[in-house]
């Protein structure tokens, strides 16, 4: 923000006094007891592992409790590859998704408001999708891609797509599969952004001479923020980790393989668990820088 | 776009506007001219359509039909980021997403102004809040709020600047102060105002024209002065201030005085006075140009005379004191009258007459069940009021 020290100190309402009941400590129990058991305990289990050695003499998957850090190095030495594959197609769907969402959203927030019952009905077709198993979306869009399908045979027809070309097995089949089954995702928190904006500051944007483009970037994103950043939160964190789009039995290949596909082959085919659990450690770790570096930024600076 | 500020207000124009939403016709016909530089009131109550004058004149409504103009530009379909207007809302909407400079500032940046953030500080300073200009709009009160809106509107000069309501949230004290402020800022940067409110008094004390407007009408115009204490139908004599209304036939209208039969009195109204001059009329007079007196008077040249009547009610309100006496034949009326003594000159249950100046009578064009002054006031906070009292009684009663 331009303007000096005032800006970020948006004042937080101070909670009132309240007494430690311990009726709240007894209501926590089952949370507690939840986040350990099943985020805590795997958590240092996860740990342990990506130190492990394997077993001396021992068969393969067989291994021992160790310090071996240098598990780390071998595993980001090995796929490093793999790692910025992850993080650059979730990027793309993220900003694609981000595209195709906000339309739709701000359709269904703002110019369906006045339609309560064609809102609705926008909305559960957005969610509709779920309905289905993703697994099953994701294997007709298989078919659909595929290069007996309708859109190569097409494509090919009009001599748009070379003879002999594919569009599954591609990085763009595995971003447009990214894209498509987190668009909801998005969708949703800035309908919810959307859907509470008061049309007033719109009305108020065009008053002071701003044209509907300027209006829109000076007020409507800006208040839509919120919104926005959960949505692209939302879909970036799940598609980096994903492992279904990429895999070769989907819409991708050997050389489309992201993070997820790596952990999923080490751990299940390769049995090799402390390299597996050292992924995991990178990827979870690499997330959260990521998603506190752009959270910080989006969270103090209004896009101004 | 308009790159240069408006050297002094422009005249508004409006021919034959008119307004319709699918349902219902918001406007019919109207015709309005606002000259240059002056505070001009649109008055009536919620639903009769000023609002939606001031919005078609901003922009944000496209009219059915009829032209607008401004400052003799026709400006019917200018887009309203292209007019030369400027509007407070009633809401305030100052963009919560900016500090209260930005917001002061938005208008003059998307002008290309170049010392915009000077001029956004003079302006703050104009309303007395330079020193909040990095809070946000959430950090300030209702009243700052309201002047932040009127800063950021008054900053881009515009020939016409818009108010919708803009004091309605403000409570008592603060919006006689901003009346005050606002008339001084109009005076100061000469401007031509266009005020949208349903306060009769915010109305009259503001503004040198008012146009009281009903159902999409425009009911009566003029000065404060004229419309008070002429008003030329039921509607405004009841809208604007309080008046005691009478229906009768016309007895004689020669010369320049027109008797009215008034349950069985002679009732007398000055002819320029009187909108119409035979058959049944309606007359009335203001409640504080009546006297009450506890004799019979004698007759007089120049005085009215109604009664005896009885006085139901008297309640004090500090300046004055309203007696509801219950006239034989003509229903409850209200007279006001000053404490120029301790306590009430009459008690509950005394036996008046009322008399006031002929001069002080006037004669209306419609007649006076037209207007429903004593219609059931359902809305929901009146119910509610209802219900807590008959509560409250039964709470006693147990």
């Amino acid at each position: 923000m331009a303007f000096g020290a005032f800006a970020t100190a948006t004042p937080v309402a101070e909670p009132a006094v309240r007494r430690r009941s311990p009726i709240a400590l007894f209501l926590l129990l089952p949370g507690a007891a939840y986040l350990t058991l099943f985020f805590l305990v795997p958590f240092v289990s996860l740990i342990l592992t990506s130190f492990q050695t394997p077993r001396e003499f021992g068969d393969i998957g067989q291994y021992d409790y160790a310090f071996k850090w240098e598990n780390y190095v071998t595993v980001v030495q090995t796929y490093w590859e793999h790692i910025i594959r992850s993080f650059g197609y979730a990027a793309a769907a993220t900003v694609l998704a981000l595209l195709f969402a906000y339309p739709l959203a701000y359709f269904i927030g703002v110019k369906l408001r006045r339609f309560p019952l064609w809102q609705a009905l926008a909305l559960t077709l957005v969610i509709a999708p779920f309905f289905i198993s993703f697994l099953l979306r994701t294997l007709a869009w298989k078919q659909i891609l595929s290069d007996e399908g309708p859109v190569v045979t097409i494509l090919n027809a009009l001599t748009i797509l070379p003879e002999g070309a594919h569009i599954t097995q591609t990085a763009g089949s595995v971003i447009f599969g990214l894209t498509y089954n987190f668009i909801p995702f998005m969708v949703l928190p800035i309908y919810t952004s959307l859907e509470r904006l008061d049309l007033r500051y719109v009305e108020a944007g065009g008053d002071l001479y701003a044209s509907p483009a300027t209006t829109f970037l000076k007020v409507t994103l800006p208040l839509s923020l919120p919104g926005v950043v959960s949505g692209t939160l939302l879909t970036f964190i799940p598609a980096a980790g994903d492992y279904i789009n990429a895999s070769t039995s989907f819409l991708g290949s050997p050389e489309t393989a992201m993070i997820g596909n790596v952990i999923e082959a080490n751990f299940l085919q390769l049995q090799n668990y402390p390299a597996a659990a050292a992924l995991s450690i990178i990827l979870m770790g690499v997330i959260l820088i990521l998603v506190a570096a752009y959270v910080k930024r989006a969270g103090t600076e209004d896009l101004l | 776009m308009a790159t240069s500020f408006a050297e002094s207000g422009a005249d508004l124009e409006l021919v034959g506007i008119s307004k319709r939403f699918p349902g219902f016709t918001a406007i019919e016909h109207l015709d309005l001219t606002i000259p240059a530089g002056s505070f001009f009131a649109l008055l009536g109550p919620s639903g009769c359509g000023k609002t939606t004058t001031l919005r078609l004149v901003a922009g944000l409504e496209d009219p059915t039909g009829g032209r607008i103009l401004i400052g003799g530009k026709d400006v019917t379909h200018t887009k309203p980021y292209r007019r030369p207007v400027n509007t407070v809302f009633q809401s305030y909407a100052l963009f919560p997403h900016m500090t209260i400079l930005e917001n002061v500032a938005f208008g003059l940046k998307r002008r290309r102004i170049a010392n915009a953030q000077q001029l956004a500080h003079e302006a703050l300073r104009l309303v007395e809040l330079d020193h909040v200009a990095q809070r946000r709009p959430a950090q300030l009160s209702g009243g700052q709020q309201q002047r932040v809106a009127l800063a950021r509107a008054v900053v881009n000069r515009p020939a016409l600047l818009l108010l919708d309501e803009p004091l309605g949230a403000l409570d008592l004290k603060l919006r006689r102060q901003m009346q005050l402020e606002l008339k001084q800022i109009q005076g100061d940067v000469g401007l031509t105002f266009l005020h949208v409110t349903h306060d009769q008094e915010e109305a009259m004390t503001m503004a040198d024209t008012i146009a009281v407007m009903n159902k999409g009408e425009i009911e009566q115009m003029g000065a404060p002065e004229e419309l008070y204490e002429l008003p030329r139908t039921a509607f405004v004599a009841n809208f604007l201030g309080q008046s005691n209304l009478f229906t009768g036939p016309v007895v004689s209208a020669k010369g320049d005085t027109m008797v009215v039969d008034i349950a069985g009195r002679k009732v007398s109204v000055p002819r320029e006075r009187a909108q119409r001059h035979a058959g049944e009329v309606t007359i009335g007079v203001r409640p504080e140009k009546v006297a009450l007196v506890t004799s019979e008077p004698k007759a007089a040249t120049g005085l009215n005379l109604v009664g005896p009547g009885r006085v139901v009610d008297v309640s004090f309100s500090g300046v004055s004191t309203q007696y509801q006496v219950q006239v034989p034949g003509l229903g409850v009326q209200t007279v006001f009258s000053q404490n120029m003594v301790f306590g009430s000159i009459v008690n509950e249950g005394a036996e008046v007459w009322l008399t006031w100046n002929i001069d002080h009578t006037f004669g209306l064009a419609d007649d006076a069940d037209v207007a429903p002054r004593f219609a059931s006031d359902e809305d929901t906070s009146a119910i509610a009021t209802q219900r807590r009292e008959r509560l409250e009684a039964e709470l006693e009663g147990a």
